[in-house]
């Protein structure tokens, strides 16, 4: 869109036609397909706890306290290309990956960083896809998300010294006890978080999603520790748990 | 698209299936919020497509501490919370579920923008019904005792094409799923109020009880249950500091 000075600005368009004819598949793409899909059911990949950041806080927070040390390998990227992706990072560009790390000497632990926008026709094949490869049983899915303190509803205004502050969602399937409340009715989540959540409760699988809502917009570092009560539950495995310890031990630094 | 959970019946052969459009003021959603609140209905199963965009929450429809902290998915069997839908994909996936569950009826609950009413319908009740072929030959001795109206045909661009049509401005899917619904001989009903964008809670309320007055869901003088989702629909609580 070209405004009335000549700068082109690129505006989001969700337009869809009314009356969208269907893609027919012909037998042979239908076939490719089913070939495909047999391929990958396997070579799933064995997974006792995936481990997921959406926003720049959670992101953050996963790298400094558990990604840091030396001992987790980039296996792989998801690139999702909207209209927000930027111009110049092309499909293969740095701005517009999902990034996932396994640890070298745990690898059914699996973390995921995704700080790119990916669009609300994207969540459901992004989640399908991801967990296409995961094997599921005996799966625990964590999710931490950023959010705004101005999407949190309460009857009771908040001011701004109650933020940040943690709300959890959990999964039917998922029987441990959360590190804070649960959000509130008439709160709910929306974007890859709820597209977890909500593949995890159809397939019975355990997930919790943690929310931080916060009034700083950017990265922060008061938002990033709210995170922290988190890692106590994520010691289901001897690496994550050597991690708990190492970060319990850094916080008595100063005492 | 349709995947049951654990306490889902065995078939739907039989059964009536009511649901929203989503359509201008949220009125058949918000409709049948107060269908599944009041009559403590369960989830059993969840719509599971790439049509909705996701969104999740705790229990809608939660009367205590008890069961407030259940999940919630964008659609649900029995119950609907919000939809916003890929049109037509969506629509061939619902109608492919509904004729393969063999649901004796359907019923859509829907709106249409009040401001695009012609003269004559400007007069009398906002409430409109439509039936498909199938469904209007069971229902003819209900419909009269109710004396509802059909929903008028009305030429789409007046002094243009003078022809009438089927026209049902802001409802969504409504006139996809009714024309489908004559198409494939489905037993099909339509019930919409026109409305305008605000608050519509009595809009729901009325939808709701003009339905109950054919269904019999409920006692006619009982009470409809406003779910716990309904609050604070328009916003958070006001900072006392702005006084």
């Amino acid at each position: 869109m070209a405004t009335f000075f000549g700068e082109v600005l690129s505006v989001y368009s969700r337009a869809v036609e009314e009356d969208e004819e269907e893609l027919e598949e012909n037998e042979e793409d239908e076939q490719i397909r089913r070939e495909l899909e047999e391929k990958r059911a396997g070579n799933k990949v064995q997974c006792s706890s995936f481990i997921l950041a959406v926003g720049h806080n959670a992101a953050s927070f996963l790298s400094v306290y558990i990604l840091a040390s030396a001992n987790w390998d980039a296996v792989g990227r998801g690139v999702a290309w909207n209209e927000r992706s930027r111009s110049g990072t092309g499909p293969s560009g740095e701005g517009s990956a999902c990034v996932f790390y396994r640890h070298k000497d745990e690898p059914a632990v699996l973390i995921c960083h995704v700080t790119c926008h990916i669009a609300e026709d994207q969540l459901f094949q992004w989640t399908e896809k991801v967990f296409g490869y995961l094997q599921t049983r005996g799966l625990t899915v964590t999710v931490l998300s950023d959010s705004s303190v101005a999407d949190y509803k309460t009857a009771d205004y908040l001011c701004s010294s109650s933020a940040p502050f943690l709300r959890s969602l959990r999964s039917s399937a998922f029987s441990d006890q959360p590190v804070c409340q649960s959000l509130e009715q008439p709160n709910i989540i929306t974007g890859l978080p709820a597209a977890v959540l909500n593949h995890c409760q159809v397939h019975s699988i355990a997930a919790v999603v943690y929310q931080c809502y916060s009034d700083v917009t950017g990265p922060d570092s008061i938002t990033m520790d709210k995170y922290k009560p988190v890692l106590t539950k994520l010691g289901s495995t001897d690496v994550l748990r050597n991690f708990v310890r190492s970060s319990e031990i850094q916080s008595n630094l100063y005492i | 698209m349709f995947i049951s959970s654990q306490d889902s019946p065995a078939t739907f052969q039989g059964f009536t299936l009511v649901m929203p459009a989503v359509a201008v003021g949220n009125v058949g959603q918000l409709a049948v919020d107060l269908i599944v609140s009041t009559l403590n209905m369960r989830r059993v199963g969840y719509f599971h497509t790439d049509c909705l965009i996701p969104m999740a929450g705790n229990n809608p429809y939660a009367s205590g501490k008890a069961d407030a902290e259940e999940l919630h998915t964008p659609a649900e069997g029995g119950t609907t919370s919000q939809l916003q839908v890929l049109k037509s994909k969506f629509r061939q996936q619902l109608k492919s579920w509904i004729k393969a569950s063999g649901f004796s009826r359907t019923v859509v609950l829907s709106s249409s923008h009040a401001y695009q009413r012609d003269d004559q319908q400007l007069q009398g009740t906002s409430l409109r019904y439509l039936m498909t072929p199938s469904l209007l030959a069971a229902s003819a001795d209900a419909l009269k005792e109710l004396g509802w109206r059909e929903m008028e045909r009305i030429p789409a661009f007046p002094g243009v094409d003078a022809e009438p049509r089927l026209c049902i401005p802001g409802g969504g899917i409504t006139k996809g799923l009714y024309t489908d619904g004559c198409a494939e001989d489905l037993p099909l009903a339509v019930l919409l109020l026109f409305c305008s964008e605000g608050d519509n809670i009595p809009d729901a309320f009325a939808l709701v009880n003009h339905l109950n007055d054919w269904l019999h869901l409920e006692e006619p003088k009982s009470k409809w249950k406003i779910p716990t989702s309904w609050s604070l629909l328009f916003g958070s609580g006001i900072p006392p500091a702005l006084f």
